[in-house]
């Protein structure tokens, strides 16, 4: 007999699915300021991307011609986005020549339509999922389900998020936020057929889902994907997984509905060679993803007997037509941005609201929903925040397989969002800031007075610090010391420097009040000068330190 | 070889020591350093916060105070900061070209040619790894996200640092994760912005370093300024302050924390050799 402790809560996050998987939470700094309070969620997610970096570090660095590779990756999808209303019309030839059905869908409505059609015209009310970010982008689960039909997804951590009614956070590993204590108890309150005795242990937990999921699989009728790759030459479709149930689901039922974004497909099929090293190393660190299955339309007698292919717009020939953004349709979705990102790692995935989080979904994200691209944005959309959600570190560029130079992106955006914005007619404080800045950072003269004059920044300091600021300044000294102001700036130095025609160490001439190194007590200013670097080798007062023989005149 | 100082904005209004001790270090080597008084700043602020049109006449400003680099008045331009050299080489002309300023693009591209960060100076323009400094403190060295991914300045720092004598270089965990600091970041996503920093302070106190290098003083006033919120003791020096440090005029804290460390800002250890 064990004492019982309680079960971990299952917190749905959000309780109820979103309307819009695009957009379903406040702006990214409101977000983040109720998941960086979640040290649980913190805590799951660092050492999740923490291993996963580091694994992916590992067999990056296996293969000599990894930056030759991601040339190569990169030109692919440059000429794929040069020519892709011809590249996807030769899929549709293909794919239909070889016994699939091509659909052409503009939005997520429209998706979500024609599969519902499709899936009512086989008869049946429950399909299987593999795992795919296009369908959760279009909230495909939930319309069918508003329909009637069931839809169980079949990968693991895609499962546990289903299971707890939660968003994904992560477009690879959508459960990273759960730890396994968590996904016990989601497992033992939602599955519905969990063994009695499930304990944490992962493979426990793998065998609870698998043996769920089997039944699932042998049994369904229908199964819907998304797809890693579309070749034009060819018609072929592909999905990478390393669980199984995609192979599964792909050649079990006798309908498959694949759901593609448009700009998944490629040239020729020899560029697959590419992608599929590209892909696994990137996203689970693997040298090889342990299932890779290509389907071309319908083969009599093996797998599905019917294909359709429905090629998804919502959003994408909008970005596609911004010349700097349209490098984010280039995305491979392997997940190494997030792996990588300081601020996805601090603020988590659902801190992003929207089905793409991390790096890539702050540049993707605002373009699929439209950010800026007619009008003025409306200064209460969330996605307009997302470009700002980062620091702009480059880990994600460097990571990033396919070359997306995310960090220009990111502030290629930001100039979009404050165009749209200043089609407003009301001027932010931000705006204001700018504009005056700008006048004053574009004359050395108007700056060295602005800069003397922010030696009076020097008043509210003490002890060399300013500790605390009114609002705007406060966002910074809620969590950091602000060091005063000098009271000689850098031209007054400069100048007696000339003057003396000798080297002078930045201090003062004159005391000015400079940092004292150690002194606390002490008063601030000491008029003495030190004459050279004491015997004891501690640091000479403030004044000037270490001036040697130029001292103080 | 003469050379033109690039300041930077925040050098010159927040943290004077660092272009100053470029300049001194500079001279030492035998150089002689230039300073265009029509300086004012790179852009990068503007930019970064997506003002692209009121980032232009900044621009302008600063291609013109360093174009007579291309007429053969100075060797070369230096500036004290990965992010504000990386914002010259790549960020100047593509806002230019994207506000309808081609020629200025085709300025600031010749002028970011001839730009370089310090280690990138003395390095590889200058040939040198030891700089004759004297620093004897206990130093762990954060590479900023610019000078790391953006210039790509690589182990140059840290070969300079290695070099110095008196210096005891202790490694930093996780070095390469970003502080946290980002610019307008700081402020637009300040919780985000402070556990970042909260991290790497961290990582800092773990080293038991006594003083944090780094070669960008914003980077740095964000660090040094958790460091002295939490009463760590840590001191923050600029690259250029340390190389700057000799026997004659030994390197003395300039910035936060200022009272704190009734032990660590110089050791007594090293001294008086």
């Amino acid at each position: 007999m064990t004492t019982f402790l309680g079960m971990p809560r299952v917190a749905p996050q959000p309780a109820t699915a979103p309307e819009d998987p695009l957009r379903w939470g406040p702006d990214f700094p409101a977000a983040a300021h109720e998941t960086l309070a979640n040290g649980q969620m913190r805590a799951n997610l660092r050492h999740a991307t923490h291993t996963i970096r580091d694994k992916r570090l590992r067999v990056v660095s296996e293969l000599p011609d990894w930056e030759q590779l991601r040339e190569a990756g990169a030109a692919v999808k440059h000429q794929t986005m040069s020519h892709l209303p011809e590249l996807l019309v030769q899929l549709e030839e293909q794919v239909t020549a070889r016994g699939g059905v091509v659909h052409w869908a503009r939005d997520a409505a429209e998706a979500n339509k024609i599969v519902t059609g499709l899936v009512r015209a086989t008869g049946e009310t429950e399909v299987v999922k593999v795992k795919s970010m296009a369908t959760q982008e279009i909230g495909l689960n939930e319309h069918l389900a508003a329909e009637g039909i069931t839809a169980t997804e079949t990968d693991l951590a895609e499962l546990i998020v289903q299971l707890a009614g939660d968003m994904p956070s992560h477009i690879l590993v959508p459960a990273i936020h759960r730890n396994r204590d968590e996904i016990r108890a989601i497992f033992a309150e939602r599955m519905g057929d969990a063994p009695a005795d499930l304990t944490n242990e992962p493979r426990a937990l793998a065998m609870a889902a698998r043996s769920h999921l089997r039944a699932k699989f042998l049994t369904a009728k229908v199964a819907i994907s998304g797809a890693n790759l579309a070749v034009a030459e060819t018609g072929t479709v592909s999905v990478f997984e390393s669980e199984g149930n995609g192979r599964m689901c792909l050649t079990l039922p006798e309908t498959l509905i694949t759901v593609m974004g448009i700009e998944k497909v490629v040239p020729a099929f020899r560029d697959l060679e590419i992608f599929t090293q590209l892909l696994p190393r990137s996203s689970t660190g693997e040298r090889m993803n342990p299932y890779t299955t290509m389907w071309t339309g319908v083969t009599p007698g093996d797998g599905p007997q019917a294909f359709h292919l429905v090629l998804l717009d919502n959003g994408r020939t909008k970005a596609l037509a911004d010349e700097v953004g349209r490098q984010a349709l280039h995305c491979i979705r392997c997940s190494a941005c997030m792996n990588v990102c300081p601020v996805y790692e601090h603020a988590g995935g659902h801190a992003y609201g929207s089905v793409y989080p991390g790096p890539i979904g702050a540049i993707l994200t605002p373009q699929l929903t439209g950010m800026g691209t007619r009008g003025a944005t409306d200064p209460h959309d969330p996605t307009a925040s997302l470009p700002f959600a980062s620091s702009l570190c480059g880990a994600c560029y460097e990571a990033c397989p396919v070359k997306i130079d995310i960090p220009s992106a990111l502030v290629h955006l930001r100039n979009r969002a404050v165009e749209s914005q200043q089609r407003r007619l009301l001027p932010t404080g931000w705006e204001a800031g700018m504009r005056a800045a700008s006048a004053v950072m574009s004359s050395g003269s108007r700056f060295a007075v602005a800069a003397r004059a922010a030696g009076l920044g020097r008043i509210v300091a003490r002890e060399g610090r300013i500790a605390a600021l009114p609002f705007p300044g406060s966002l910074w000294t809620g969590v950091r010391d602000l060091p005063a102001p000098p009271a000689q700036p850098f031209r007054s130095w400069w100048h007696k420097h000339r003057a003396d025609g000798a080297a002078r160490p930045y201090g003062s001439p004159q005391p000015h009040g400079s940092p004292q190194p150690h002194r606390s007590p002490q008063p601030h200013r000491s008029p003495q000068p030190e004459r050279s670097p004491r015997p004891d080798g501690s640091a000479p007062r403030d004044g000037a330190p270490g001036s040697g023989a130029e001292g103080e005149r | 070889m003469r050379v033109a100082l690039f300041a930077t904005c925040i050098n010159e209004a927040m943290f004077p020591q660092a272009p100053a001790a470029t300049a001194r270090l500079l001279e030492r080597l035998g150089h002689e350093v230039v300073f265009p008084e029509s300086q004012a700043c790179c852009g990068q602020m503007h930019v970064n916060t997506g003002y692209f049109r009121e980032a232009v006449p900044v621009i302008r400003n600063h291609v013109r105070a360093f174009a007579p680099v291309l007429d053969g008045e100075w060797d070369a331009v230096v500036g004290p900061s990965g992010s504000c050299v990386g914002s010259v080489r790549h960020q100047q002309a593509m806002v230019a070209r994207r506000e309808g300023e081609d020629r200025l693009a085709r300025e600031a591209e010749l002028v970011a040619a001839r730009t370089y960060e310090l280690s990138e100076l003395l390095v590889d323009v200058l040939g040198l790894t030891d700089v004759g400094a004297w620093f004897p403190h206990s130093a762990t060295y954060h590479p900023t996200c610019h000078s790391l991914r953006m210039i790509k300045v690589g182990d140059k720092p840290l070969r300079l640092l290695r070099a110095v004598e008196g210096i005891d270089l202790v490694e930093l965990p996780e070095a390469q994760a970003c502080c946290g600091f980002g610019g307008t970041f700081s402020l637009k996503n300040s919780e985000t912005s402070a556990a970042m920093v909260q991290e790497k302070v961290r990582h800092v106190v773990s080293t038991g370093a006594e003083v944090l290098v780094a070669g960008d003083y914003s980077c740095l006033m964000n660090m040094a300024g958790s460091l002295s919120r939490q009463g760590t003791g840590v001191h923050a020096a600029h690259l250029a302050e340390v190389l700057a440090s000799t026997r004659e005029e030994p390197w003395s804290p300039a910035v936060l924390p200022v009272d704190r460390t009734p032990a660590t800002a110089v050791p007594a250890a090293e001294a008086g050799r």
